[in-house]
């Protein structure tokens, strides 16, 4: 196949872990058959050749913490003929949102001897507040398989196999057992969107929400649920609050100075 | 006549974050040479504190998603400091099963997708892959392997859910181990295979003098635990590690710059834990090192991507060692009583030693949380191998002296995003 035909991919990193775009690399079965169909225009964890837009299509990481990142993505947008974000920092912000219920002086101060050198937003935001996209993919980390999935439906305009609903309905349908129900541990599986592959409740634990909120959640339930099973609000709140907290449904619940 | 010449590096490639480099040439000579990082902050140790104990594994373990395993188990062992207890037998055994997995994942990556091209002068390992598809499907799958010992320990490669203060969540079935064994053993041999394919490259001269620094273990190639070594001598416990080296924060880098308190050339990583633990390695990564022509220390940062492959080599003997002699401990943690106190740990991450401290009180909240990770202590050893390298081609045109400070650069195998999270400042060296 003539390269000119494949479509062009971008892969854009914003302030993250490097987790998500290296899943792509994580797709070792896949990889080589991947690049057949497209051309990869600029990927930085991968090549070192870039290339110019417009773009196909543009994979998104992370969230945007400074101004200099606020401009770039209206940039990458413009360029891209389609936008989808990936991972937890590109679609609510990531654990570096825990900024926005800090006051960000204190946290410079706290770590730096020269604040004066650092150029910060007040915020941590995901990308989904800054440009309009076409996909969000979610986790912390994304799944593979759901990259491929992206990918695919992308680059054949049609639209990607998903399910926003909870961890629960995959645990019951893959028949894990309830560990709420069965041993009485916290889990954020009611409120979660599926996706990881029902790993923490299989490993023993209580699913801790890296796949950030799912299609309508009842999270005050849930907290009020939570109390009633005797976990304190601070508990609840740091529950909550990890590496979605600045997702509206999970931003309000607990409370940080209530033991 | 005088002659300013600017040579930047923006953005630098095939390197996990972001990092640029700015030289200025002046009547042929370098006058200022600054290796920054642009990772913009992200507040790690500010957020640590005031949460529980239990949550700081998951949540450091995403300051890296190339190298979780260092940070997961590395807040996990200083918790555990802090909390009196040791995690030893089959419990840390598993730990280093995990931890070898990461090594092959984080190795085979970087030595043949990320470092490999520019021996080859190529952008990238696709355009490897249309010159000799083979070499890069054994990649792949050398990669995928290191990615399956994750998964099946931690549950997934990238921010596994399975580790945990004390040990695991769930100790897996011997059948789930000893599944890997048959890959591991394809592995071993494949590893010894890239040793043999990069010693053949072409190494620019350069020979540094660093001081290094790795963990030491009188049973192993230390990876999971060991105490402090440098190869000028000093040896001591892992809670002395900021007796020894100290960061700066410098106005052209939003990571803090570690430097060795006693002026030396700080340096951690491949190269180091070769010099130090040389004694310690299998005997067939030893016999793969001398086929190479290696020496028992090596000086030349571009040939770590040879010691990195024998690294590759100790990994995957060790992980089959591992596998084959795996049986399911009796229990998957230890339970600790929760104290205040301090605590201090440290672990051989990929690309160098990384060091966590916390101090927790009565209920286990974390009060102050210090980490070093490997890049910004080697960001100093960067910026001096540069000033060599760059300096040795102002000859060339720009685009190769750009390309030759990349490959310079890419020789620490440099996690950015690592090296970017930020550390209290305990005296302010600028004014």
């Amino acid at each position: 196949m003539a390269d000119r035909k494949k479509l062009s991919l971008a892969v854009w990193k914003f302030s993250s872990c490097d987790g998500c775009q290296l899943t792509l690399l994580d797709c070792e079965d896949q990889l080589l058959a991947i690049a057949e169909h497209v051309h990869i225009s600029h990927f930085l964890e991968a090549t070192r050749r870039v290339e110019n837009g417009p773009y196909d299509l543009s994979l998104v990481e992370g969230s945007v913490t400074t101004p200099r990142e606020a401009r770039a993505i209206r940039r990458i947008r413009r360029q891209s003929r389609r936008l989808a974000v990936i991972g937890a920092c590109a679609t609510t912000g990531g654990i570096q949102a825990l900024r926005n219920f800090a006051r960000l002086e204190d946290y410079i101060g706290a770590v730096y001897a020269r604040p004066d050198y650092i150029d910060s937003l007040a915020t941590a935001t995901p990308i989904t507040e800054h440009v309009p996209v076409d996909f969000e993919l979610r986790g912390c980390p994304i799944d593979k398989g759901q990259l491929v999935e992206l990918l695919s439906a992308l680059l054949n305009d049609r639209r990607p196999n998903i399910p926003h609903y909870s961890q629960c309905i995959e645990c019951k349908r893959t028949g894990a057992v309830c560990r709420m129900v069965a041993t009485g541990t916290p889990c954020l599986g009611p409120v979660t969107q599926a996706g990881c592959g029902t790993l923490c409740p299989t490993h023993g634990r209580g699913c801790y929400g890296c796949f950030g909120p799912a299609e309508t959640p009842n999270a005050d339930s849930l907290a009020a649920r939570f109390g009633a099973g005797g976990l304190g609000g601070r508990d609840i709140h740091r529950l909550f609050h990890s590496f979605n907290a600045n997702a509206p449904a999970f931003r309000e619940q607990g409370s940080p100075s209530d033991g | 006549m005088a002659e300013t010449r600017r040579i930047k590096v923006e953005a630098l490639a095939r390197v996990e974050g972001e990092g640029s480099l700015r030289v200025t040439v002046r009547d042929g000579r370098i006058k200022d040479l600054h290796f920054g990082i642009f990772e913009p902050p992200r507040f790690f140790e500010a957020f640590l504190r005031g949460r529980d104990y239990r949550e700081v594994p998951d949540i450091t373990a995403r300051i890296c998603g190339i190298c979780p395993v260092a940070y997961l188990l590395g807040a996990s062992l200083a918790m555990e400091d802090a909390l009196g207890i040791e995690v030893a037998g089959p419990l840390a055994d598993l730990r280093r099963l995990a931890y070898c997995g990461e090594w092959i994942e984080s190795h085979a990556l970087h030595v043949y997708m990320l470092h490999a091209p520019d021996f080859l002068g190529l952008a990238d390992a696709l355009e490897l892959a249309a010159h000799d598809r083979a070499l890069v499907e054994r990649a792949l799958r050398l990669k995928q392997i290191g990615n399956r010992i994750l998964e099946a320990v931690g549950g997934r490669a990238v921010h596994p859910v399975n580790f945990r203060v004390g040990g695991f969540y769930r100790t897996p079935r011997k059948d789930e181990i000893r599944a890997l064994i048959p890959d591991l053993e394809w592995g071993l041999d494949a590893a010894v295979e890239t040793v043999r394919l990069v010693a053949g490259f072409d190494f620019p001269h350069l020979e540094q003098d660093y001081t290094f620094m790795a963990l030491s273990h009188g049973d192993e190639y230390a990876i999971h635990r060991g105490e402090l070594a440098r190869s000028n001598g000093m040896r001591g416990p892992v809670p002395a590690f900021l007796e020894q080296i100290d960061e700066e924060h410098v106005p052209w880098s939003n990571a803090l710059s570690g430097k060795a308190l006693d002026g030396s050339h700080h340096f951690v990583g491949p190269l180091a834990r070769y010099a130090l633990n040389y004694d310690r390695l299998s005997a067939r990564a030893r016999a793969a090192a001398e086929q190479a022509g290696l020496g028992r220390v090596v000086r030349n940062p571009f040939k770590s991507i040879v010691v990195r492959a024998v690294e590759l080599v100790q990994a995957y003997g060790d992980a089959l060692e591992l596998a084959q002699n795996y049986s399911e401990p009796d229990r998957p943690f230890i339970e600790a009583k929760v104290r205040a106190g301090e605590g201090h740990g440290a672990t051989e991450a990929p690309r160098g030693l990384c060091y966590h401290r916390y101090r927790i009180d009565g209920d286990g909240t974390v009060l102050d949380a210090r980490i070093v990770p490997p890049t910004a202590q080697n960001q100093r050893a960067i910026e001096l191998d540069l000033w060599s390298v760059v300096g040795a081609n102002l000859d060339q045109p720009d685009e190769t002296v750009k390309w030759r400070a990349e490959q310079a650069i890419r020789n620490y195998d440099p996690c950015i995003s690592c090296a970017t999270h930020f550390l209290k400042l305990e005296m302010d060296r600028q004014s």
